[in-house]
């Protein structure tokens, strides 16, 4: 057991910090999120693109970095921390990801480098309204390699450019690759709870699309797929949690009342000890999803479903903590405490909600107990 | 990153297996009692733990992280996580030793003197004699440094005055690490010593206390004119509160998560064999949310141990982080053990082994947590120490520092 990242993945996370701390203050975060038409930071995501992040785990051989998963989160963590408005988990976690699981070969070298490129911009159309959508029941239709129906809200959706859409084939729900550009695609914009991330909705009238992978076996795929993703975007929740966390600290410190730092009443204390226990643990976990992640382990599904939800349970809770410790000037427009708010909300509502991420915990335990415990119980 | 043994801990555990194979019978997993210290153990178990423990120490496999020279092993953190994984596999006698070999061994280590080392630390390794921590009084307890027990020098011998609480084992124990006040106008901490005392010296009284669950764990114990000789004094005259920190330190790591995030795998089967609403409680939504939340945290707590021992394994010594272990774990075993009585229904009222589902662990387990929420830190003393040492936060606001101890307020109600 060794439970460090290497000095080499420490350094890619370090570089990633520093890149971002120089090109993506929160007055970048900012100045999407007011902005009347900015889906997302254009020189940014031409930054991250040139950092080699959004082809991190593509293999050279199709113009990407050929790094790891550890490296993959590492850097997710840093575009967490600073809030940066680009569409890096909707293109990277979710439909580089799809492409480089199910792909074929002609699939791969049109989009691959693309994608790594940052010159395509990709997305995964999964939700159709209220409630949460599964895979065996979504009525997007795809038929004739064409396809038919609606995606709302679909992620990132005003600043993509390529989205994988889960659709019902005729054995079942498929993957289907559709670039936004073909006819018959209208898109509208949905004001979005954290404007610098858009979404949209997007209806499709006999639109072209590929089918992504096998005619059957697409619900298997969609969820294995939200593991992997839900293990990268984890790592971004994550990091904005623990800036949040930073940042309230600094303030509670400056802070005075009562002639003292309000840093020192001990009501306040225990809400940073508690936040600080709910990140940790949401950080061990992270830690067991990126190693199964990333070594291909069994373990996968039950380490992403703990991750996840508890990932989007301490970044929500960071966010409200932070308002709450902020006190009246939390609640203004003016102070930064809304971008992280909004920010924990958008990411926790993008691939399934912490409690739907439970339940599938529980079916998994359950259907796990046959075959033997895992090889980390206790 | 790698949760995987290394080749080096694969094999020591294949190792380990087959030495516990030899000399225990496996446990069966479903077993629900397993490995714990009941309340007043008789004599005999006691005994049993006793043989089994220099059994282990004559074979090589005692203390495996102390020093070759104090009886131990040598061995990383690591390996030692191994070997108690191994060691829950198998039908063994309880543990009466994680007070002496997780707290107070270090603590001598530490703070000791080679001559000290020597004395003590190679029996206290082999377990045929058994420690005890004689911290708390009546009037100290989270505020250990407001102890009143005092040691006055007389010759080459200090005389002990005073009593010490809920001290757990002490009526099984050979011997007990008390801290004292030896100099009650010096300010509060710094009028602290530190002994190593036998607890059968003459003017030592050991009264049992009963507890919530009925069980005696613990015990008052009086000092009447005690006297210790001045080589039992553990680090400098005066200096008794930095070897204190030292013991409190290691308790958090000692005690870890404990309680509930062992017994998560008992909780889903109860979940699964109870009813609500007509159907198997694990059907229900509330339940499900219920069982994934005791999961996440019962993992995180385990990953968070492995952090902070894979971290001490590269030698950094036991900080503040140790205090999240417990801080959670505790009240979460409280959490999950209320659950379970939920699940039951009616019958989460009866406390009756015969009838009430899994041998009324979880009613165990409820008359039980409480003490785990204050016994080693309470809830909050250890969320003051996450906000103060590990956050940085500012201390609390005191009004006992600076001054001479005897002129500070003191009171509590009976
Ligand atoms: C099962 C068990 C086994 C034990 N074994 C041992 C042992 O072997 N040896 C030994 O020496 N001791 C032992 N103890 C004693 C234990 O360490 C003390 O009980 C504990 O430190 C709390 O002290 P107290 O009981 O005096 O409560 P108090 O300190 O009086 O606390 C009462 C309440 O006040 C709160 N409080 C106190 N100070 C603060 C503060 N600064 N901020 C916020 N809240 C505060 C506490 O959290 C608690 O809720 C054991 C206790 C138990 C329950």
């Amino acid at each position: 057991m060794n439970l460090e990242f290497s000095e080499d993945q420490q350094f890619v996370q370090q570089t990633a910090r520093d890149f971002l701390t120089k090109h993506a203050g929160l007055d970048i975060c900012r100045g999407v999120l007011e902005s009347a038409d900015a889906a997302l930071d254009p020189a940014l995501w031409k930054g991250a693109a040139e950092m080699g992040w959004l082809g991190a785990v593509i293999p050279e051989e199709h113009g990407g970095a050929g790094l790891g998963y550890l490296e993959l989160v590492l850097i997710a963590e840093e575009i967490g921390r600073s809030l940066a408005p680009i569409p890096f988990s909707s293109s990277v976690a979710l439909c580089t990801e799809a492409i480089l699981a199910y792909g074929s070969d002609a699939q791969k070298q049109q989009w691959l480098p693309r994608l790594a490129a940052g010159d395509a911009i990709g997305t995964f159309a999964l939700a159709e309204g209220p409630g949460e959508t599964d895979a065996d029941s979504v009525t997007v239709r795809f038929a004739d390699g064409k396809l038919r129906g609606t995606k709302l809200p679909v992620l990132d959706g005003e600043a993509v450019g390529v989205a994988v859409v889960v659709a019902q084939g005729e054995r079942g729900p498929v993957l289907a690759l559709v670039d936004l550009g073909a006819a018959g695609v209208t898109r509208t914009r949905i004001t979005s709870f954290d404007p610098s991330r858009s979404l949209a909705k997007i209806e499709f009238e006999d639109t072209p699309a590929e089918r992504l992978g096998a005619a059957d076996g697409g619900a298997e795929r969609v969820a294995a797929l939200l593991d992997r993703a839900a293990v990268v975007i984890g790592f971004e929740q994550l990091g904005g949690a623990t800036r949040a966390m930073e940042l309230t600290r600094e303030f509670a410190l400056g802070r005075y009342a009562f002639g003292r730092p309000i840093a020192s009443f001990q009501a306040i204390k225990h809400r940073f000890a508690d936040l600080y226990a709910k990140i940790e643990i949401a950080r061990s976990n992270g830690y067991y999803a990126a190693w199964a992640l990333s070594s291909g382990s069994d373990e996968l599904p039950l380490a992403a479903c703990s991750f996840r939800a508890a990932a989007s349970d301490a970044f929500e809770t960071a966010a409200q903590e932070m308002i709450q410790i902020y006190g009246g000037v939390g609640f203004t427009w003016e102070y930064d405490c809304h971008l992280f708010y909004r920010r924990a909300r958008w990411l926790a509502a993008s691939i399934g909600s912490a409690s739907a991420w439970r339940d599938m915990l529980v079916t998994r335990l359950v259907a796990r107990q046959g075959d033997g415990s895992s090889p980390h119980d206790d | 990153m790698d949760f995987n043994d290394t080749p080096q801990e694969a094999a020591f555990r294949t190792k380990a297996r087959a030495w516990l194979a030899q000399h225990v019978k496996p446990r069966d997993p479903d077993a629900i009692a397993a490995n714990v210290l009941g309340e007043r153990e008789s004599a005999e178990v006691i005994q049993q733990a006793k043989d089994w423990q220099t059994l282990k120490f004559d074979e090589g496999w005692a203390c495996l992280t102390w020093p070759k020279e104090y009886g131990g092993q040598g061995l990383g953190r690591l390996e030692a996580v191994v070997w108690g994984q191994e060691e829950a596999r198998f039908d063994t006698p309880p543990n009466i030793y994680s007070i002496g070999h997780g707290m107070l061994g270090p603590t001598i280590m530490a703070h000791g003197s080679d001559e000290q080392k020597a004395k003590y630390l190679r029996d206290m390794a082999r377990g045929q004699v058994v420690w005890c921590q004689l911290f708390s009084e009546p009037d100290a307890g989270s505020d250990l440094a407001g102890l009143r027990t005092s040691a006055v020098r007389d010759g080459s011998d200090w005389v002990l005055n005073g009593q010490k609480i809920w001290s757990t084992g002490a009526h099984f124990s050979d011997w007990g690490m008390i801290v004292t006040r030896s100099d009650p106008n010096a300010a509060k901490h710094a009028g602290l010593t530190y002994f190593i005392v036998d607890m059968r010296a003459k003017g030592i009284e050991i009264r049992p206390i009963k507890q919530i669950n009925g069980g005696q764990g613990f015990n008052e114990v009086f000092f009447s004119d005690v006297r210790v000789p001045d080589a039992n004094r553990l680090g400098g005259v005066g200096d008794g509160w930095r070897v204190a920190i030292t013991t409190l330190m290691n308790e958090r790591v000692a005690i870890g998560a404990g309680g509930g995030a062992g017994r998560f795998r008992d909780l889903l089967k109860l979940a699964q064999q109870a009813r609500r609403n007509g159907r198997p409680a694990i059907e229900d939504s509330a339940v499900r949310q219920k069982l994934a939340d005791f999961y996440i945290k019962s993992k995180g707590l385990q990953f968070t141990s492995y952090r902070t021992l894979s971290a001490l394994s590269r030698g950094a010594t036991p900080g503040p982080e140790g205090s999240i272990g417990k801080a959670i774990g505790a009240p979460m075993g409280q959490e999950m053990a209320h659950f379970a009585l939920e699940l039951q229904g009616a019958m989460g009222g009866a406390d009756d082994g015969g009838v009430v589902p899994q041998e009324a662990l979880w009613q165990g387990m409820y008359l039980g947590t409480p003490g785990l929420r204050i016994a080693g830190g309470t809830d909050e003393i250890l969320k003051n120490i996450i906000a103060e040492r590990v956050l940085r936060l500012p201390p609390e606001i005191r009004v006992d520092k600076d001054k001479p101890f005897r002129e500070i307020p003191t009171g509590s109600v009976k």
